[in-house]
């Protein structure tokens, strides 16, 4: 017990980077990923201008490339290049920027993929109404379409803000010290695997806590149907 | 009084509509008619401005326009075969949300939205979701929504059928009592005995075109 309290604080240290790490990716990547998946639903309006169509076309595609990008390697080949390859055409990220700003780009490709699923999700003719109604292309996603597409993605969501828990101790790779990294260091030194098991606790009171607001926020959407 | 003149569709190489001329006269109710698949419900889109003409014009008043132009103005109400409430909407928000996006005072659009409400029966659902409401309820809703906007012609499509057959004549009913208030109506059905229960005049879609009777 009393080794379980020495090792405590470096512990809650690597817990509080690792809270760090979650809470900036999911301030980044929600809003970015609804941004990318306005450009992935997008589809040409009867008698539109030439050249927005085709500004349209070229900025889902290169949307499209770039979920593909981010979904199709591993995040922490993703890491290694943004804090070690990037430097190389001139732009650097201190460690913690670096791991925020590959965790914020993977997670909104994942997120933006998620919500065009939920944009596929609601009805044609909900916008149709919204169309007929005269409302504006924003005031139809605004107020009609995006609180429905939330509903629909809440649970694909929370799996996601798990995996982002887990996927955090990547960090390790860029020389951050997260709450995995912190364990693994006692575990060495002191030979016990105490250390990991406490660790393991730390991650699923976590988990829990996540667990127990989705499930508020999918109630507080349940008004309707 | 909306006329539409020569209107073509072609969808996939098959003529859905080939110089269809039809007039919407004011303050009467138009049944248009006709068997599945002769393109009733791409006439109504067109008009409704939901769906493209690949040829026709347009005479609102005389003067040339296009069905864009005419939803733009307010002039067009739809109600959909399938009501499209907003669900995440209470009843009330369904009906007052575009007045009050397009400027109308919150009070102004509420009171309105309240008297339609009582008009159609369905005060005491100002504060429900549309997920609680019966089919037929949704409809009255939708009526409301629609002529919460002051439309100058009003589009049912289908009226009937998402509902229970013994509400058909309540909906006649219905149809019927918002003409008498002077609008002017489009209804589009299958049902030739509903037709006739709200139609001033007919209009058959045939394959291929159609005719007034």
């Amino acid at each position: 017990m009393a080794y379980m309290i020495s090792i405590l604080p470096a512990l809650l240290a690597g817990t509080k980077m690792t809270l760090g790490v979650f809470a900036l990716t999911l301030i980044g990547s929600i809003p970015l990923g609804m941004v990318l998946s306005v450009g992935l639903i997008h589809r040409d309006q009867p008698g539109e201008f030439w050249l927005k169509k085709w500004a349209f076309k070229v900025l889902k595609a290169i949307i499209e490339a770039y979920v593909w990008l981010f979904r199709g390697t591993p995040l922490l080949l993703q890491l290694i290049f943004v804090f070690y390859g990037l430097p190389l055409i001139g732009v650097v990220f201190d460690r913690f920027n670096a791991a925020i700003f590959a965790f914020v780009l993977n997670y909104a490709a994942y997120f933006a993929e998620i919500y065009r699923g939920g944009f596929g999700a609601v009805a044609t003719g909900q916008f149709e109404a919204a169309t007929v109604l005269n409302l504006t292309r924003w005031q139809t996603l605004r107020y009609v379409v995006i609180p429905q597409v939330l509903k629909i993605v809440l649970p694909s969501m929370g799996n996601e803000v798990i995996n982002l828990v887990k996927d955090s101790s990547l960090v390790y790779v860029i020389g951050l010290g997260d709450l995995l990294r912190a364990g693994n260091i006692a575990t060495a030194r002191d030979v016990t695997l105490l250390p990991l098991v406490l660790v393991g606790v730390i991650y699923l009171l976590m988990t829990l806590v996540l667990t127990f607001l989705q499930r508020r926020i999918e109630k507080s959407f349940a008004y309707f149907k | 009084m909306l006329e539409l003149v020569d209107i073509t569709k072609i969808y996939n190489d098959t003529t859905i509509l080939n110089n269809l001329s039809l007039t919407i006269e004011d303050q009467k109710t138009l049944a248009i008619v006709g068997p599945s698949g002769a393109g009733k419900t791409t006439l109504l889109r067109i008009i409704a401005g939901l769906t493209a003409a690949d040829g026709g014009t347009f005479l609102w008043n005389g003067q040339a326009t296009t069905p864009a132009k005419l939803r733009k103005e307010g002039v067009i109400g739809v109600v959909f075969q399938g009501f499209e409430l907003f669900p995440n909407l209470t009843v009330l928000r369904n009906i007052t949300l575009a007045p009050t996006l397009q400027g109308q005072a919150v009070a102004q659009a509420e009171a309105k939205a309240q008297a339609l409400l009582a008009q159609l029966d369905l005060s005491d659902q100002a504060q429900a979701y549309p997920d609680a409401l019966s089919g037929g309820q949704k409809q009255r809703v939708a009526i409301a929504r629609a002529l919460a906007l002051n439309p100058q012609i009003l589009l049912y499509d289908e009226p009937t059928s998402a509902l229970d057959p013994n509400l058909r004549q309540s909906v006649a009913n219905l149809i019927n009592s918002v003409k008498a208030q002077g609008m002017t109506q489009v209804v589009v059905t299958h049902d030739m005995a509903f037709a006739q229960s709200v139609a001033d005049t007919t209009f058959t879609v045939a394959k291929f075109g159609g005719d007034a009777q």
